[in-house]
């Protein structure tokens, strides 16, 4: 589904991915862990498009498209979907209108018809009910006012609602207490099949003991520099990540 | 000839008619003295420096329109709140309208100002009120010297009018191009309450120059809501002048939607003379092409334990030009007052332009003042999270300014005028996403 081929980028000529190579199939969880600064939110920025990032070598690649020159509007079309780290509040527009702004413009891409508004209720009402969101919430502004917890929540119901084949959860866990996290986690699992993917991009091994990953990256300076199952995540949670810089050297 | 040449010579045929050796008419020839020696302000006063009014004033305007020109209610009808029960003090190019005004004078006033400068029963508020607190400068003298009519508006303590009122001057372009001065006197009594909404519309692409000054008391405990829609066409252009007076524990809030017009220059001047009294002054301005809106605000503290909130929002795009100058006076005596004062400015495009200046006198030592100011582009983590989402870049540029300029929308307290504004303001965005309006 999604191939990174020796993805170089840089932020105003300032090198942060150095070579990264990583492959996603349908039905894959992947974890990427890095301590702060390695490239991580930087990674999966360039994979859904923020154009403040130059590719300066090597190629994305989405069911086996290079996407280097798509808008990030384009790759949602096509079924990326990035759970912020720091979701942006927008005043007067409530989390309803939003998601039925995004998931018509997607529609309209696609040259389809709106999504007829009872479908649409159906949808919501379903989705809001597997991550426990209350319908008052969905009336509420976009993020506005939110507390951590809610704005993460809401990501997830985002995605629920634009059913991404590419999920990627950027630092999904931050912010988030116990019990949320259960319910975030548990959303993302529910959501999970076969035809789809999610790259869970964490500092910490704590929100994979909820989402189990098939694979674990670990970024370091740019690059990955080692890959394993998912005891690898719980080796680095116990060690830290100097030991593997040590074996680097 | 120049237009001030001609306004001279107008007036000394327009004071032939008046109200003789009155008191009234020597305020007038004193006004037109101070507009005789100062004429229109230029760029070269401190207060004018980003405003040229050489575009406005060049057009050859009729003064007095010739005749009464009537328009149909059906044409008129989407400039009124016509969803809710309202007061209505309606001119055609400058003259009242019965046909659709509903005024009253049961147990409050809510008429024309010609009737109450010429009536004896209305001298003894004239007397106490009107032109007291206008300041002298050019424009405001002009109108004061052709004062003639607008809305007079007398509201007795402990009224709670039960509807707003909408002041409404239309311009129909049967004159090629008319300069209209309506004059409105608004005295809020003790413990009074009342909303009002102000619009100019013209009607024609001819082009209109509005000359308007308000002038509001309130007196102790009254509480004035006061809503300035400013959404007019591309060849009107406004000089709004309104000075408010505010009495102890009096509350008064101006909202100001710039939305339309060629040139605008909102003059807003609050005296707070009471203690405890707050004051608000918000406003929008969402402007493109070659239009240009100047918000100069005064907020005058001189009494104790008062308040006062400035929150102005300005959106910029093609080649237009904003002024933002935001003055708050501190008196010596005017100790423990907060007086907070906010400007945002996005601009939208390269060509358009903001002058922002906040300034602060303070001769008090007890205080709270605060201002803030900003002038930015999009924020693209932003435009980033929305695209993300499948929002094209122009609808999610849209969005943003929805969003950025929504925030002022939250103290509009009529409803029906909030949906409307809401919808003024998707509508010249462009936002054409589902929302609630």
């Amino acid at each position: 589904m999604l191939q990174v081929k020796n993805l170089h980028a840089s932020v105003q000529d300032k090198e942060i991915l150095k070579g990264i190579n990583l492959t996603i199939n349908p039905g894959e969880v992947h974890a990427i862990m890095g301590p702060n600064g390695s490239g991580k939110s930087t990674l999966s920025s360039v994979i859904a498009g923020k154009d403040t990032y130059q590719t300066t070598k090597g190629e994305v690649l989405f069911e086996n498209k290079n996407i280097n020159d798509l808008d990030p509007e384009e790759r949602a079309h096509k079924g990326i979907f990035l759970s912020f780290q720091y979701p942006v509040e927008i005043p007067g527009v409530s989390v309803t209108n939003f998601i039925k702004t995004a998931i018509n413009e997607t529609r309209k891409a696609k040259g389809e018809e709106p999504m007829p508004a009872s479908e649409m209720l159906k949808l919501i009402k379903e989705k809001a009910d597997l991550l426990e969101i209350d319908r008052k919430f969905l009336l509420r502004s976009l993020n506005e006012g939110f507390s951590g917890g809610e704005k993460k929540r809401n990501e997830i119901f985002q995605m629920a609602m634009l059913q991404p084949k590419l999920a990627i959860l950027d630092e999904t866990d931050s912010g988030l207490d116990i019990d949320a996290l259960k319910i975030v986690a548990n959303g993302v699992n529910k959501l999970k099949n076969k035809d789809n993917a999610v790259l869970v991009i964490t500092h910490y091994q704590r929100l994979l003991d909820y989402i189990v990953p098939d694979f674990v990256h670990v970024l370091i300076e740019g690059k990955i520099v080692k890959s394993g199952g998912k005891e690898l995540a719980h080796e680095l949670e116990e060690k830290g990540y100097d030991w593997i810089k040590e074996e680097l050297v | 000839m120049s237009l001030k040449d001609k306004l001279v010579s107008a007036y000394f045929a327009f004071e032939d008619n008046l109200e003789g050796n009155s008191p009234i008419h020597k305020m007038r020839n004193k006004a037109m003295k101070r507009f005789e020696e100062k004429g229109f302000p230029t760029k070269k006063e401190e207060a004018w420096k980003y405003t040229s009014l050489n575009s406005v004033i060049k057009h050859d305007y009729s003064i007095f329109p010739t005749r009464e020109h009537n328009v149909e209610l059906k044409d008129v009808r989407k400039f009124f709140l016509h969803d809710i029960d309202t007061f209505k003090i309606v001119f055609v190019d400058g003259i009242y309208s019965s046909f659709l005004s509903e005024t009253t004078h049961d147990n409050m006033d809510i008429c024309l100002l010609s009737a109450a400068l010429s009536k004896p029963k209305y001298s003894a508020v004239i007397e106490a009120y009107f032109n007291k607190i206008a300041q002298k400068d050019s424009i405001t003298s002009l109108n004061t010297a052709f004062a003639k009519e607008g809305a007079y508006i007398y509201i007795p303590r402990n009224k709670e009018v039960e509807k707003p009122i909408e002041i409404i001057n239309f311009a129909t372009g049967n004159e090629s191009a008319l300069m209209m001065q309506p004059r409105n006197l608004i005295v809020v009594g003790e413990n009074a309450h009342v909303q009002i909404i102000e619009r100019h519309q013209s009607l024609t692409e001819n082009p209109v120059f509005t000359n308007s000054v308000t002038e509001i008391f309130a007196e102790k405990r009254a509480f004035v809501d006061y809503y300035k829609v400013q959404n007019d066409k591309p060849n009107a252009s406004l000089l709004d002048s309104t000075f408010i007076n505010q009495d102890t524990e009096s509350n008064c809030a101006v909202h100001t939607f710039s939305l339309g017009g060629k040139l605008t220059r909102n003059n807003l001047h609050f005296y707070q003379t009471g203690n405890h009294c707050e004051s608000t002054l918000k406003g929008i301005s969402i402007l493109n092409n070659k239009q240009h809106v100047d918000h100069h605000t005064l907020v005058k503290h001189q009494a104790p334990h008062c308040v006062s909130h400035q929150d102005y929002k300005g959106l910029y795009g093609g080649a237009s030009t904003g002024v933002f100058n935001g003055k708050v006076f501190v008196e010596k005596q005017a100790q423990k007052i907060n007086a907070y004062q906010q400007n945002d400015n996005i601009l939208i495009d390269d060509k358009a332009t903001i002058n922002a200046k906040p300034q602060l006198e303070i001769f008090a030592d007890d205080v709270k003042c605060s201002h803030g100011c900003t002038i930015g582009q999009f924020d693209e983590d932003a435009l980033f999270y929305l695209r993300s989402r499948g929002i094209g870049k122009k609808e999610a540029q849209a969005l943003l300014m929805y969003a950025f300029a929504n925030t002022v929308l939250e103290s509009v307290k009529i409803p029906e005028l909030k949906r409307r504004i809401n919808k003024l303001l998707a509508t010249k965005i462009g936002v054409s996403i589902g929302f609630n309006v």
